[in-house]
């Protein structure tokens, strides 16, 4: 076959050498010594200036970190990570107390202007259909939460949130100033005995974000915190924890993107979520992590554990997540339905290139009556990445009328990638009802000449296709992230033309 | 100066030549017909002039407007002006028909150093030109071809080449499928399209549709090449006699 020969030598030249975003940025650090051990974790618990009862939960996280091996069971293949051949702490050194967003290093703004990010306003954006309700979305505020490096360096937005009630910060700070809130929630979704990485995690995470709403609260704006790795050999270890007490409502979104470099960089991160009755949370992310260059050389190791608890009677999680990024993406974000008539969401783009590995999906546990949760994935496998839908749900014994749609859709550019849908089901109740479906599909030589003789280019028929491929679940993220994301997406899917 | 020259073509697909040497010339504001039997050679001739891969044109030349099409990228052959009307129009889900329509007309308009047209004016036009097919705004918002009946696929084949405007409209069986009332209103299309500046190039197999666009030209192929050329009585003489005695000729 001449034609589909000449696709994929197309196809061959995508170049993920291109990435936009590989370089760095100079900041004078602070690293602890290369190695994992009890004294590594000390050093990050003092470092943090943590309470005693912290430094306890993360040895006892570490001892148990000891007694566990990587899983193998994901369709990944990565060369030994030697944990002792990793800085677990690094971070710029503080100059001073910063009181705005004005004195944040200007190296460190310009890195995200390069980005494309507005740190301080959010760009009216054009091309992207407005989710049902209209325009007003357009002005918006988002509150950003900056994490440079590990370290948060400026908080934006604190005082409205403050007035509203919502406590935004930092999850050091808040072990120091909110100790109950955090001892109260902190590992009860993903407790430290949990699998290796979040284990890991659990005892050496540096920093992440910390969230709570207040009963009966509508957040006033939207929460966002663009993570960024900086430090050469340095892993990524954030943990989040979002709390949304009864009534209340929130929306967080969560991008990153890293600069170009050739050791691979390990990242595992631990999302936490509690929603209590009739509190919904929204859990955007736009992942960018380097995927590694087009010999499938560096990039980014991302283990990533993220679960929501529906704790609450009519409780609502969503998780909505475009992944473009890393050399190889582990990452199931999942939702416990533990209230009765609690609901799980989860939107997935996850697109690979290059010799990118994604093994990711979701995992529904349906404990609660009436719950419901629906999936809809979208994964898009080009060059000769592998791209691997694994999703879960269960059914508990007590989780009468539980009800799951999966719609689960692979799109293949391309001849040498590979796409697969693991799905498991278990439902231990006969009144629960699991629907899934399953497509997969191949941008074919005819679609393109079709776009082409149109007047289109390769790059164009390609994104405009993946695009509408993809649209149902891009609706989903809130406005500013779609364009974002589908700028992303152009730039992942970039150099497929010949 | 024709608007088309083919010259002596010769074109492989895997090795095996499919056309031996095709001749053919199309002036400006002329409508060719190119009737001949299944394989050979009419919907690779219209592949070939549009650029569509897996083709190689191992002799030969075709210029437009007295340049060398062969040298130019599909995508910069349809700013050119050249346009061809599938005869089977692919599906693309997700994508809305006027969105595929505003991409591919701004996309021909920046290859020609032209502005693009803003959604206001690019969504006038679009309506406007679908009004006179005879084709719903609903279709319009639909996925492109997604769920389209044959009619419809073909419908929208016409409204792109009315949009686009293109001097040189390939036409590779748009008259199959069709029932006699969607074929007029095809053929209406067609005919409003015909200017002094602008030629069609109508593959079919059937005098049918010639009733209702009337060619300047019947060209008759056979074994990749044209082996006869006449007016719209040839075709004619076809329906009666078959390509039988063709085939032997070539």
């Amino acid at each position: 076959m001449v034609a589909a020969q000449e696709t994929a030598e197309r196809v061959a030249r995508i170049g993920v050498d291109q990435y936009r975003y590989g370089f760095e940025t100079l900041i004078e650090s602070d690293k602890a010594p290369k190695g994992l051990s009890e004294d590594t974790v000390r050093f990050i618990s003092a470092k943090k200036n943590e309470p005693a009862w912290m430094l306890e939960w993360r040895l006892q996280a570490y001892r148990y970190w000891l007694t566990m091996t990587e899983p193998t069971w994901a369709r990944v293949h990565y060369p030994q990570i030697d944990y002792q051949d990793i800085y677990y702490y690094a971070a710029p050194k503080p100059k001073k107390q910063l009181a705005s967003i004005d004195e944040i290093d200007p190296e460190i703004l310009k890195t995200y202007e390069k980005l494309g990010i507005p740190l301080r306003e959010v760009a009216i954006l054009e091309d992207v259909e407005p989710p049902p309700g209209g325009e007003q979305t357009a002005n918006r505020k988002i509150a950003v939460d900056a994490v440079f490096d590990s370290v948060s360096v400026a908080t934006t937005f604190k005082a409205e949130l403050k007035k509203a009630g919502v406590i935004f910060m930092p999850i050091s700070e808040a072990i120091r100033e909110h100790p109950e809130l955090v001892q109260k929630y902190l590992g009860t979704v993903v407790p430290i005995s949990d699998n290796f990485f979040a284990r890991l995690n659990s005892a050496v995470f540096s920093d992440g974000s910390f969230v709570y709403v207040p009963p009966g609260v509508r957040c006033p704006m939207e929460l966002s915190t663009y993570f960024r790795i900086n430090e050469r050999n340095t892993g990524q270890f954030e943990r989040t924890l979002i709390i949304a007490d009864r009534g209340s409502h929130v929306s967080y979104l969560e991008g990153c993107t890293a600069p170009q470099r050739d050791e691979n960089q390990l990242h595992a991160a631990v999302v936490e979520l509690v929603a209590l009755d009739d509190a919904e949370i929204k859990y955007s992310t736009v992942q960018n992590w380097y995927p590694g260059n087009s010999e499938g050389k560096g990039g980014i190791y991302n283990f990533v554990t993220k679960r929501g608890d529906c704790r609450g009677r009519n409780s609502k999680i969503s998780w909505t997540q475009v992944e473009t990024g890393s050399a190889i993406t582990w990452k199931y974000p999942s939702c416990i339905l533990r209230g009765d008539y609690s609901r799980g969401e989860f939107y997935s783009i996850a697109i690979s290139n290059g010799f990118q590995q994604v093994d990711s999906g979701t995992k529904m546990f349906h404990l609660g009556k009436n719950t419901s949760s629906w999936v809809i994935s979208k994964g898009i496998a080009a060059g000769k990445s592998r791209n691997t839908y694994r999703g879960l749900v269960s059914a508990n014994r007590n989780a009468a009328g539980a009800r799951n749609h999966t719609t689960c859709d692979s799109l293949l550019i391309g001849d040498k990638c590979g796409a697969h849908t693991v799905p498991y089901v278990e439902a231990k109740n006969s009144s629960a009802t699991f629907e899934h479906e399953a497509t997969t599909s191949k941008i074919s030589e005819d679609v393109l000449f079709y776009c082409i003789q149109r007047g289109m280019s390769q790059e164009e028929a390609v994104s405009l296709v993946v695009n509408g491929f993809i649209k149902e679940v891009l609706q989903k993220l809130p406005m500013e992230f779609a364009a974002e994301a589908q700028k992303l997406i152009s730039i992942s899917l970039e150099g497929s033309v010949g | 100066m024709p608007l088309l020259e083919v010259r002596n073509l010769h074109v492989c697909v895997e090795g095996r030549e499919i056309l031996h040497g095709l001749d053919l010339t199309v002036n400006a504001g002329e409508a060719h017909a190119i009737m001949g039997p299944n394989g050979s050679g009419k919907s690779t001739l219209g592949h070939v002039i549009t650029g569509k891969p897996g083709y190689q044109v191992t002799a030969g030349q075709i210029l437009f407007k007295g340049e060398d099409l062969l040298a130019l990228a599909p995508d910069q052959r349809a700013a050119k002006g050249i346009f061809l009307a599938f005869q089977y129009p692919v599906e693309i889900p997700g994508v809305t028909t006027m969105n595929f329509l505003r991409t591919a007309l701004n996309a021909q308009r920046k290859a020609r150093g032209q502005s693009g047209y803003s959604t206001p004016h690019f969504l006038k036009k679009a309506r406007t030109v679908a009004k006179q097919l005879n084709i719903p705004q609903s279709m319009l918002k639909r996925g492109v071809n997604v769920g389209f009946s044959g009619g419809e696929k073909k419908r929208n084949e016409i409204l792109q080449m009315a949009l686009f405007e293109p001097s040189m409209c390939i036409l590779d069986e748009i008259d199959s499928g069709l029932d006699i009332d969607a074929l007029r209103i095809v053929a209406e299309g067609i005919n409003a399209m015909r200017s002094q500046d602008r030629s069609m190039i109508m593959i079919t197999h059937y005098q049918r549709l010639l009733n209702y666009v009337v060619p300047d030209v019947v060209n008759v192929m056979s074994k990749g090449r044209v082996v006869k050329s006449g007016d719209k009585q040839l075709a004619l003489e076809l329906e009666a006699s078959g390509y039988a005695q063709f085939e032997n000729a070539a």
